[in-house]
């Protein structure tokens, strides 16, 4: 395959489950490190730049469980390349002169996550603070030594400072600009639309398909799994969509959670917020919808409230023929969906509708930031608060699979909320689950944080602000804001 | 330029280096063709006989080299630190979930791996010991139990005005460095082994490597240039993977690398120790503390490890910055059949420490005082100043520094802001706690209280610094840049400072304990001493003037009236014949203690601190934030305040998460669930409080140490305390303060929802 790596394009022989980590060291460059192989510390943190629709952006990603494969025809920027002639990046010297390596080892990580967001400029909202943008540019680095304060503050330094030069140079611009660069390898195959999808899938089976492998580079690194051929999605024009389609918004299933901030911005920020919390800077810039509905797994973050919003999927096997299932009755069992064997999830069918309703998506998990729910309770209500029209309820990490509970549902619609409804429903609740204790959550907290959610939502619902610590705004003085 | 280069805010040596990817850890240093790379075989249950064990397919999987068990290793296969129990692989019994069987190296990582899963073990399985209780119950430890006794407690309690009995369980700590623990060997042309090694005691790696290959020490070279993150898993942790990986060496005759992938490391080696804290404590109207019992049982896992010195240390620091006018202090050491726990920043002390807070919180909780007030009616001070272990208290930091922090962080102001919070209807409550830390320094092993040095000046004038201090994080090699020019009057910018070899500087001691400094820059000090001394005698003889005109200052050597550059003299004096390299040698004077009796100084001094912590907890789940941090902590004169700051925020910050997201968990069989850092999670940038506000107590160390600063890396952990109490705090405003709901630790948002359940009932 041909990519940009730094500065020069290079030719390299990769094998379909070589990972990006693997890749550069084996090629000698040392300074992207491994901590976790699993993408939860980004001591690997590399910056990839890639042309979208004619804009060359840059973005980091985890290189220990990202693959190879997915760097043809893009730009790999690592730690080495920063330096220029002009002596340090401004983010290297923040961190040199704000004292914000102590046995750096993950400073190379942070290093790169602090160029990012000097590349990209300031991002996020205007309301966000400086801080609070350094601090989701570097949510995916964890440092052991210094507390983070140092880095921080190296990271508001850093995009204080004069702006450098972009890290895309003539080279990398002139490579991106191609846009027939051969993506597909031998064994890593990058379809560029439904119907070579559709062969590959025909060929190879519906089990090669990986779209982000912010879960599945873990089968690789963590189980030690060898993987001979792979069907990578994140080039099928169809799944890349998002737009409106009649009363529908179609989100693409290799749009990847990045993409989906900035599209529910103004749509809804709630969802916003959880996938500031679903995973770090860098999952979210290499995971998709579709991967995290397709993988099944019980403590997904999206699909409750996905659920709660009566979404659809669009499915296609490997014929070419297309169905629609609503996302409630795509799970079956524990890590089982209905998908037929050369089946795949196109694209995510979300009723415009449904955002303007009230919803509410809680999430409880034992650190804050970037950590896998324990529970996760998604409620969208539709009508007011003397009269309920239609309810939505769904929970994540309670049953073996991200589920519905229409019997909470059913007991709602019609009613106006008060203390003795919300005393009855929250009652049921405790009838129609029955979660597991785990390293996460005992059952009873699961249960008690579950009922706690749906609780909540409603008393919100009917008008009583009920904010969340992590809604909350600390002023300079620590004490709370106004907000 | 300044003639004091102390108290200067230098960069860390490495700075650029980190910053751009150059710095080498051992897992960065090229790959030599024929590389081997190990991966050991687990146990697949925590407790059992190994009836049979066929490797064959092992052996005969691809890319495989060699494979070892116990049975071929040359020299002794227990390498215990201390006390023997260690066995390198485990012999005919499975002691601890995940303990190394056997290991295999092989062409790669991933083929050493693929043929590890190969083996077909027949086990006889047992019923494990999990828990410190089921320890306790069985009577099952690693070493005898031990007091500390002054006067008599029980009594004492008894007559007592009041009387209060608490218990609390205190989990332990994962370390989480970011670089795992790895080791790369070469066999040399003599049958040794050159060993790199990320290891805070590479005199150890060393010693046990030799013994492993029943060799003698001087045929084995470690070498440690730096490590990424140790916190004490790298002091005795390390020496498994040389152990292992020379032994390949030495039978392949090619380079061997240990590399640890981070899912093995969080099950094959050992953390923090869980305990089990129980107190009985007695005392007056004003909150005066006049008789304590204490029963602190630290859970070892299956070997004695480093645990004595650990539950000694937990013993040493019940008292933590308090008078005790009597007290009976009970360590236990509980065996379990779990990873054998080890050195982890603060080595029991913030166990013991954390009983003592817990206990100060609850008398003021009984008296309904604030609990500041409880704590400094408790401080040591001029007559109430002798430890429960006999030692006395000479320097009086804390009452001053305790009342400075009180004011510079509106303490007062904002109780009684709080107290008005909390009586709103809010679902938020928010808590607050001033917590003191007191910390002993030395190890309490005296022997290990001495450091080597070796300084070399060159003919051009530059300047090798070496010593027995490895670097992982803590600015070790920066500070004694800073010493070695002090004490030579030369710029820094000659001084380099190399990696740490047991070929330079022989039997020393483990960077821990917080010693590094302390020890290493008394070393480098009387090195750079000698030259100084020598290069002074040799000029004042060849420019026939007094010594006591002649000195090194300012990157210059002064004659009289006359300055030469350094470089000059140090030319001169090379081809006068000079010895220009001396090594350097410092033993902490009059320390001691009498184990047997439970008394003695076993620490030269302490170091102290204290922080103030405010919390917003939401009542309705028990989740919370940190929303301010004030700090005030006294390193005495500091060697480099930027470096002492990053020790300290960085030491609360891993406080903080051991106190409250960091949760390891076993099951009953034994497995360790919290396994990856998927499920066990340190903090993060958004975890640490926008306030943090943390200044240096700036008063010299009365102790003569180096350049009359203090120890910095352990005491500061235990500043976060003071958010695990004033989450506790946060919970009782549930009552008024009327009840404090006992609280574990960690103080999840579960264990704190539980708390809230339970203050809640207690007004029923």
């Amino acid at each position: 395959m041909e990519l940009v790596l730094n500065k020069e394009r290079v030719s390299i022989a990769v094998e379909a489950d070589t990972t990006v980590l693997s890749m550069l060291r084996e090629r000698g460059l040392m300074g992207t490190k491994e901590g976790c192989a699993s993408g939860d510390c980004g001591a690997c943190t590399v910056m990839v730049g890639s042309n979208n629709n004619g804009n060359i952006e840059y973005r980091t990603i985890n290189a220990c469980i990202a693959l190879a494969g997915n760097l043809a025809g893009k730009h790999l920027v690592t730690i080495e390349d920063l330096e220029s002639d002009d002596g340090l990046h401004p983010a290297q010297k923040a961190m040199v002169t704000c004292h914000g390596s102590q046995c750096g080892f993950c400073t190379p990580g942070f290093v790169m996550s602090l160029a990012n967001l000097v590349e990209q400029g300031i991002v996020g909202t205007s309301t966000d603070t400086v801080s609070d943008q350094v601090k989701l540019g570097i949510s995916g680095n964890l440092c052991r030594c210094t507390g983070y304060r140092p880095i921080v503050a190296a990271g508001i330094a850093a995009l204080n400072s004069p702006a450098p030069p972009t890290v895309c140079h003539d080279v990398a611009r002139r490579f991106l600009d191609i846009t027939d660069t051969e993506l597909s390898g031998k064994s890593y195959a990058r379809p560029r639309n439904l119907a070579e999808l559709d062969r590959l899938v025909g060929e190879h089976g519906r089990d090669c398909i990986v779209a982000g492998a912010t879960d599945f580079g873990l089968n690789i690194t963590q189980f030690w799994r060898r993987y001979s051929q792979l069907i990578d999605v994140m080039d099928v024009a169809e799944m890349r969509v998002l737009e409106t389609a009649g009363s529908d918004m179609v989100i693409g299933a290799a749009v990847s959670y990045t993409d989906l901030e900035a599209w529910f911005a103004g749509r809804s920020p709630i969802f916003v917020k959880l996938l500031h919390r679903l995973g770090s800077r860098q999952i979210r810039n290499s995971g998709t919808l579709g991967g995290n509905i397709a993988n099944a797994s019980p403590i997904a973050d999206t699909p409750p409230a996905l659920m709660a919003w009566d979404a659809r999927l669009l499915l296609r096997n490997s014929s070419g023929g297309e169905r629609e299932v609503r996302l409630d009755a795509f799970y079956v069992d524990y890590r089982k969906t209905v998908l037929t064997e050369d089946e795949y999830i196109v694209a995510v069918l979300v009723p415009i509708a449904s955002l303007a309703q009230f919803h509410r998506f809680y999430k409880h998990s034992k650190r804050l930031e970037d950590d896998i729910s324990s529970v996760m309770g998604a409620f969208s209500f539709y009508g007011d608060a003397s009269h309920i029209e239609t309810a939505r309820i769904a929970f994540g990490g309670m049953a073996a699979v991200p589920l519905r509970i229409p019997a909470l549902e059913k007991l709602l619609t019609g009613q106006a909320v008060d203390e003795l409804l919300i005393t009855r429903v929250c009652g049921q609740l405790r009838n129609e689950l029955t979660p597991l204790s785990d390293v996460r959550s005992s059952a009873q907290f699961r249960m008690d944080m579950a009922a706690e959610m749906l609780d909540r939502a409603l008393r919100e619902f009917a008008g009583t602000a009920l904010p969340r610590v992590d809604d909350l705004e600390f002023d300079a003085s620590g004490a709370l804001g106004d907000g | 330029m300044d003639d004091i280069t102390t108290s200067r805010p230098g960069v860390h040596e490495s700075a650029v280096k980190h910053v751009t990817g150059r710095a080498q850890y051992i897992d960065d240093i090229p790959e030599w063709p024929d590389l081997l790379h190990v991966a050991t075989g687990k146990a697949d249950r925590a407790f059992a006989a190994i009836l049979s064990m066929d490797l064959s397919a092992v052996r005969q999987s691809e890319g495989v080299i060699d494979v070892i068990t116990t049975a071929e290793i040359p020299g002794d296969d227990d390498i215990g630190p201390v006390y023997k129990g260690d066995p390198l692989f485990a012999r005919n019994e499975v002691q601890f979930h995940s303990q190394p069987l056997f290991a295999v190296a092989a062409t790669s990582l991933r083929l050493a791996r693929q043929a590890c899963a190969r083996a077909q073990i027949e086990y006889e399985t047992f019923v494990p010991i999990v828990t410190i209780r089921q320890a306790m119950d069985a009577a099952s430890f690693v070493l005898p139990e031990k007091s500390f006794v002054r006067g008599d407690a029980g009594v004492a309690i008894s007559e007592a005005e009041f009387s209060l009995r608490g218990e609390q369980y205190v989990k332990g700590q994962e370390h989480f460095y970011l670089e795992g623990q790895v080791s790369l060997c070469v066999p040399d042309e003599d049958g040794g082994v050159l060993v790199y090694s990320s290891s805070q005691h590479p005199t150890e790696v060393q010693k046990l490597t030799a013994s492993v290959l029943d060799m003698p020490m001087h045929k084995i070279q470690v070498e440690v240039r730096r490590m990424g993150g140790g916190f004490g898993g790298k002091e005795s942790q390390a020496a498994a993977l040389a152990c292992t990986a020379a032994l390949f060496a030495l039978r392949t005759g090619r380079p061997v690398k240990y590399r640890m992938p981070r899912s093995d490391d969080m099950v094959q080696t050992g953390k923090r120790h869980d305990f089990w804290n129980r107190y009985h404590v007695g005392f007056n109207q004003r909150g005066e503390i006049q008789g304590v019992e204490l029963d602190l049982a630290g859970m070892c896992g299956y070997s004695p490890d480093l645990s004595e010195g650990i539950v000694d240390r937990a013993m040493f620091h019940a008292d933590n910055s308090y008078y005790y006018d009597s007290a009976r202090i009970t360590g236990y050491r509980c065996r379990t059949n779990t990873v054998s726990n080890t050195a982890f920043r603060g080595f029991g002390g913030p166990k013991g420490m954390i009983a003592a807070e817990a206990m100060l919180d609850d008398i003021a909780t009984v008296l309904q005082i604030d609990p500041l007030d409880a704590r400094k009616a408790n401080l040591y001070q001029p007559g109430r100043n002798t430890t429960p272990y006999g030692q006395t208290i000479e320097q009086h930091v804390l009452p001053g520094l305790v009342d400075r922090l009180e004011n510079s962080s509106d303490y007062r102001n904002r109780r009684r802001a709080i107290a008005q919070f909390n009586g709103s209807a809010s679902h938020f409550k928010k808590g607050l706690a001033l917590t003191p830390v007191k910390f002993g320094i030395s190890f309490t092993a005296k022997h290990l209280n001495q450091a080597g040095s070796l300084v070399h000046i060159y003919a051009d004038g530059s300047v090798q610094v070496n010593h027995g201090g490895t670097e992982m994080g803590q600015g070790l090699y920066t500070k004694m840049v800073v010493v070695a020019a002090q004490a030579l009057g030369v710029h820094e910018r000659r001084i380099k400072v190399t990696a740490t070899r047991t070929d330079k500087v022989p039997n020393t001691s483990p960077t821990a304990a917080s010693s590094g400094s302390d020890l290493n820059g008394m070393a480098v000090l009387d090195a750079a001493q000698q030259l100084v001394l020598r290069l002074n005698e040799f000029t004042a003889g060849h420019y026939g003037v007094p010594i006591a005109q002649v000195s090194i200052l300012n990157d210059r050597v002064r004659v009289g009236d006359v300055t030469y550059p350094f470089e000059e003299i140090v030319k001169l004096a090379y081809l006068n014949r000079i010895h220009l390299s001396a090594a350097g040698f410092y033993k902490t004077p009059d320390i001691g203690f009498d184990f047997e009796h439970g008394t003695g100084r076993p620490f030269y001094y302490f170091a102290n601190g204290a922080a103030a912590s405010e919390v917003i907890v939401d009542t309705r789940t028990g989740e919370y934030r940190l929303s301010r941090v004030d700090i005030l902590h006294d390193v005495g004169r500091s060697l480099n305040p930027a470096i002492d700051l990053g020790q300290i925020e960085g030491g609360f910050v891993q406080g903080m998460g051991w106190l409250t997201t960091e949760e390891l968990s076993w099951d009953i069989d034994g497995r360790l669930l919290s396994n990856s850092p998927a499920n066990y999670k340190i903090p993060t940038a958004y975890d640490v409080p926008e306030q943090f506000n943390i200044a240096l107590y700036d008063e010299d160390n009365n102790e003569d140490t180096i350049y009359r600063s203090k120890a910095v890396g352990e005491p500061p952990l235990m500043l976060a305390l003071s958010v695990w109490c004033a989450l506790r705090d946060a919970c009782a405003s549930i009552t008024d303060y009327k009840f404090r709901p006992a609280m574990n630790a960690p103080a999840t948002s579960e264990e704190v929802y539980r708390c809230i359940q339970v203050a809640r009932a207690s007004m029923q």
